[in-house]
């Protein structure tokens, strides 16, 4: 008898964290209707003491954790639980972000397509060219000086090695381009 | 017009925003809503070697207010619910919740006592089992026993008006509200 109330006294012991660790990691899938934004876990709310209590008894009691949580919800609704279920009130909520990111994914991807920046490789036809070159020769516009001195500057940077032959082509057909664009106005 | 799609979904998402701005997160509305009061049997205040349960208030349409000597907001809808208790449409019983029984007498002495009765929640308990989470909260319950009205916080001379009071008469007369 005295033999097996020291087995008793020593398994007690070491049952009592066993306990706390589970009533722990329960509450924390809990919300305190209190303090909205902390656990059960966590809160210092008399009513989280109180709630605590509750699911250390029923624990006790043998109830499992699934029962337990039936037992917040029936009382404070699916409030209480950090972690919404998944049911069609809460579809918006689990999924909607989703959406939005593939929706904003498929917005980006039209943008891009359409905007002209992706024609801006294609390079100018030997008559834009031509016309270019007209335009920086007879249009007296300061907006045109503007262009006539860049391309002075392009041309110097190129001749003095700064600039290498591809980036030249590709800065001047972007200048010839806009220069272009800007008289059609 | 480039930009149509961007500035409808801003205005959506200000609209959303809006409507939260101006809702009360501390509203969680109660699963009891239309169903059975809980059952308890709870010492009474007044007489400790008396209990009450809601069973014996079948067949009448009641209040049910828990309060508490140490709540702030309780003070505040107290002469709510002194004048409603003088104007006798509607019986109203407490539910003292985590309170000492000395001090909610203290209380019910100073303050008036608008109930028919009180029953004392030492523990919290019941309160609980009633999705309590800060008192004062009112329900409103019918003849058959079930809660059909939850006010979360003090009682308003708005509510006890406009909602209250119209479903205590329809409800007792027998007619849905």
């Amino acid at each position: 008898m005295n033999a097996l109330l020291l087995l008793a006294m020593l398994f007690q012991p070491a049952r009592a964290p066993d306990l706390d660790q589970r009533v722990m990691t329960l509450s924390e899938q809990f919300r305190c209707l209190v303090c909205q934004n902390e656990t059960i876990a966590d809160s210092h709310a008399d009513l989280a003491d109180d709630l605590r209590q509750q699911i250390r008894e029923q624990m006790i009691a043998g109830r499992s954790d699934a029962q337990i949580s039936t037992f917040l919800t029936d009382r404070y609704g699916d409030f209480v639980l950090y972690r919404p279920r998944v049911t069609p009130k809460t579809y918006a909520l689990w999924f909607g972000p989703f959406l939005l990111l593939g929706g904003g994914l498929y917005w980006l991807y039209l943008f891009t397509k359409h905007s002209p920046s992706s024609s801006k490789l294609r390079t100018l036809s030997a008559e834009e060219h031509r016309r270019a070159a007209e335009l920086l020769r007879i249009v007296a516009d300061p907006n045109v000086a503007v262009y006539r001195d860049q391309f002075a500057e392009l041309e110097s940077d190129f001749r003095a090695g700064l600039v290498v032959r591809a980036q030249y082509d590709r800065d001047r057909d972007e200048l010839e381009r806009r220069l272009i664009e800007d008289c059609r106005e | 017009m480039k930009f149509a799609v961007p500035l409808i979904l801003f205005a959506v998402l200000v609209g959303f925003l809006g409507v939260g701005l101006w809702r009360d997160p501390h509203l969680v509305p109660s699963p009891l809503m239309d169903r059975q009061a809980p059952e308890f049997h709870l010492v009474r205040l007044d007489e400790p070697n008396l209990s009450f349960s809601p069973r014996e208030m079948l067949g009448k349409v009641w209040l049910f207010n828990t309060w508490a000597s140490w709540c702030v907001s309780c003070r505040e809808e107290h002469p709510l619910l002194e004048a409603l208790s003088k104007a006798d449409v509607v019986p109203i019983y407490g539910l003292n919740y985590k309170d000492k029984r000395d001090d909610a007498l203290n209380w019910l002495n100073k303050m008036g006592n608008p109930y028919v009765l009180n029953v004392q929640d030492t523990n919290g308990r019941v309160g609980i089992d009633y999705g309590v989470y800060g008192v004062p909260e009112t329900y409103l319950i019918d003849k058959a026993g079930v809660i059909r009205y939850k006010q979360i916080g003090p009682l308003t001379l708005k509510a006890l008006e406009e909602t209250i009071l119209p479903m205590v008469r329809k409800l007792n007369i027998g007619l849905q509200p």
